[in-house]
C-alpha cells in the first residue's frame, strides 16, 4: 500500500479540489465567485486526466476550458447588468416537488452507476497518447473531425455577420 | 564535533527513506532550484531593463547601490518589497484579492518545468511539452481578471479586461506559429524540438526556410502582446489606467505580479529560443568545433538576446491604440500565420 500512497494522496487531493470547487460554483452567492471557482473545477478535472495518463486530454482541457470558455464566462458575467446587487434566487421556491425530482434523478443515476460493469483494467494508459490521437483524428475519424470544423467555421462567420449588421 | 557527526549519522540515507518521501524529494528539489533560478534571472532582468531604458534615454540608471553600475539595486528593491506592510484595501473581495497574484505567478512558473536549458538539464521532458506551456499559461489570464475584479477599482477592472482580451487574442497567432515548428518535428516535446535542430546554425528552424523565419517574427510579435510589453502595454497604460490590474496591490503581492511579468518575459524568450534558435545547441557545427560551452549557458545567452530585443522595443516604440492592436492581431498576424502553416506544411512534405 505504501507504494501507491503518494498516488492516492494526489488522486484524493484533486478529487476533493474538483468536487469542493464545484460545490462552491453551485452554492456561492456571488455570480463572479462561482465563475472563479470554476477555474479550480476545470483544473482539478485536468489533473485527474493527467493522473490517468491522458496527457493530451489534460492539456486540451486546460487550453479550451480555462483559456477559452472560462474567460468567456467571466467576460459574460462582468458584462451582466447590476452585477453587484444581483439576487440569483428566484422568487418562487418549491421545496417539495424539487426535492422529489432531485432524489429521483439521483436514484436513477446511482442505480445505473452501480449496475454498470466499469472498465477495471490497468486504468493508467501506457505511454504518450498524442500521436495515436492524431492518427485516429486524421484517419478513422476524419469525417466527424471535418464536420465539427465546418460547423465551428459556420458559427464564426455567423457571429461575425450578426455583429456587423448591428453596427451599420 | 562528535555530536554533529552523530547527528549527521541520524539523517537517513536517500535509499532508506520510505518511498512516499523519496518520490517527493526530486519534485521538491527541482521546484526549489527552478524558483531560485527564476528569482535570480528576474533580479538580473529588472536591473538590465533599468539600465537599457536609461541608456536609451541618455541617462545612466541605477549607479550607487552595490558599487559597480548599481548591480545590487534590484536586490535592495526586492528586499524592500518583501518587508513592506501587507495592505489589503477595505472594500476588496478578500479571498480573490489574495489569491490572484499566486495564480498569475503559477501560470508563469508551471511552464518552466518543461523548458530544456541543456541536453540533460531540464526538470521533465513531457510528451506534450509545448502544448503544456500553452495550457498552463492560460491560468495567468484568469489570475489577471481575478486581480482586476477583486480590487473593486475601475482602473484595475479596465486594465484586467484589456489584458485578458489582448492575451486571449494574441494566443491564437502565437499557437499557430508554434504549430509550424511542430509540423517539422512531428513532436510536441521540447527536447525533441531542440534535437531536431542540432548541427549548427543552418539547422535552426529560424534559418531552415522562409516560412519558419516569418513564423518566428509572428511568434515574437504575438508573445510581446501576451506579456503586455510595449508597444502592446495597453493593460497598464499609466496615463489612463494608473497602473492597470495591479493598481491596488502593494508589497509582497505586488512583487509576485512583478515576478510573474518578468518570468513571462523570460518564458516567451525561452520558448522562442527552443523553437526557433536551436535551444542549447551552438551556432558552429560540431564537425568544425565541438561544443565546449555548456548547453545552459548557450541557452541563457540566446534567451537574453531576445529579452534585450524586447526591452529595446519597449523603450523605442510608442503604445498602440486599441483598434490598432486588434487590427494587427485579427487582420494581419492571424491570416499570415494560417498562410505560414500551409507553406510550412508544404515544405515539410517535400
Amino acid at each position: 500500500m505504501d507504494k501507491n500512497l503518494l498516488g492516492q494522496i494526489v488522486f484524493y487531493f484533486f478529487a476533493a479540489l474538483t468536487i469542493g470547487s464545484a460545490a462552491v460554483v453551485v452554492f456561492a452567492r456571488s455570480l463572479v465567485r462561482s465563475a472563479f471557482a470554476l477555474l479550480f473545477t476545470f483544473f482539478g478535472v485536468a489533473a485527474l486526466y493527467a493522473y490517468l495518463g491522458a496527457d493530451f486530454l489534460a492539456a486540451t482541457q486546460m487550453v479550451i476550458y480555462v483559456g477559452g470558455i472560462l474567460v468567456l464566462i467571466l467576460f459574460g458575467v462582468m458584462l451582466t447588468h447590476k452585477l453587484y446587487d444581483l439576487n440569483i434566487k428566484t422568487g418562487s421556491v418549491q421545496l417539495i416537488p424539487s426535492t422529489i425530482a432531485v432524489v429521483a434523478v439521483f436514484a436513477f443515476l446511482a442505480f445505473f452507476m452501480l449496475r454498470t460493469e466499469w472498465f477495471r483494467g490497468d486504468s493508467v494508459l501506457s505511454g504518450p497518447t498524442t500521436a495515436s490521437i492524431g492518427n485516429l483524428l486524421m484517419q478513422d475519424f476524419i469525417l466527424p473531425f471535418e464536420a465539427a470544423s465546418v460547423l465551428l467555421l459556420l458559427a464564426l462567420i455567423g457571429a461575425a455577420m450578426i455583429v456587423r449588421r448591428r453596427s451599420e | 564535533m562528535e555530536s554533529v557527526a552523530q547527528l549527521l549519522e541520524k539523517i537517513p540515507k536517500y535509499d532508506a527513506l520510505p518511498e512516499t518521501i523519496s518520490a517527493l524529494m526530486p519534485i521538491l528539489a527541482s521546484s526549489v532550484i527552478l524558483f531560485a533560478m527564476l528569482a535570480l534571472a528576474v533580479l538580473f532582468m529588472v536591473w538590465l531593463e533599468r539600465k537599457v531604458s536609461a541608456h536609451i534615454q541618455d541617462r545612466l540608471g541605477p549607479m550607487v547601490v552595490g558599487g559597480w553600475h548599481g548591480w545590487a539595486q534590484t536586490i535592495a528593491d526586492a528586499l524592500k518589497l518583501l518587508l513592506k506592510e501587507d495592505i489589503v484595501p477595505a472594500s476588496v473581495d478578500r479571498v480573490l484579492f489574495k489569491m490572484a497574484p499566486f495564480i498569475v505567478f503559477l501560470g508563469a512558473f508551471a511552464a518552466y518545468v518543461v523548458l530544456p536549458f541543456g541536453s540533460s538539464s531540464f526538470v521533465t521532458d513531457l510528451n506534450i511539452g509545448i502544448l503544456y506551456i500553452v495550457a498552463v499559461s492560460s491560468l495567468s489570464v484568469i489570475g489577471i481578471i481575478m486581480a482586476g475584479w477583486s480590487s473593486n477599482n475601475k482602473y484595475s477592472l479596465y486594465g484586467s479586461m484589456r489584458a485578458a482580451a489582448q492575451i486571449v487574442s494574441y494566443e491564437i497567432p502565437a499557437a499557430v506559429a508554434i504549430m509550424t515548428v511542430v509540423l517539422f518535428t512531428g513532436s510536441l516535446s521540447m527536447v525533441d524540438i531542440v534535437r531536431a535542430q542540432t548541427g549548427g546554425i543552418q539547422n535552426w528552424f529560424l534559418f531552415r526556410n522562409p516560412f519558419l523565419f516569418l513564423a518566428f517574427v509572428v511568434y515574437f510579435i504575438a508573445s510581446l502582446a501576451e506579456v503586455n510589453r510595449t508597444p502592446f502595454d495597453l493593460p497598464e497604460a499609466e496615463s489612463e489606467l494608473v497602473a492597470g490590474y495591479h493598481t491596488e496591490y502593494s508589497g509582497m503581492r505586488f512583487a509576485f505580479f512583478f515576478l510573474a511579468e518578468y518570468a513571462n518575459m523570460f518564458l516567451v524568450a525561452s520558448v522562442a529560443t527552443t523553437l526557433f534558435l536551436g535551444g542549447w545547441t551552438q551556432a558552429v557545427p560540431a564537425s568544425i568545433m565541438p561544443q565546449i560551452v555548456p548547453g545552459p549557458v548557450v541557452f541563457f545567452v540566446k534567451a537574453l538576446i531576445l529579452i534585450f530585443i524586447q526591452m529595446w522595443m519597449r523603450w523605442s516604440l510608442p503604445r498602440l491604440r486599441v483598434d490598432q492592436l486588434m487590427y494587427i492581431n485579427w487582420k494581419v498576424l492571424l491570416p499570415v500565420s494560417f498562410a505560414l502553416v500551409l507553406g510550412a506544411g508544404w515544405m515539410a512534405t517535400l
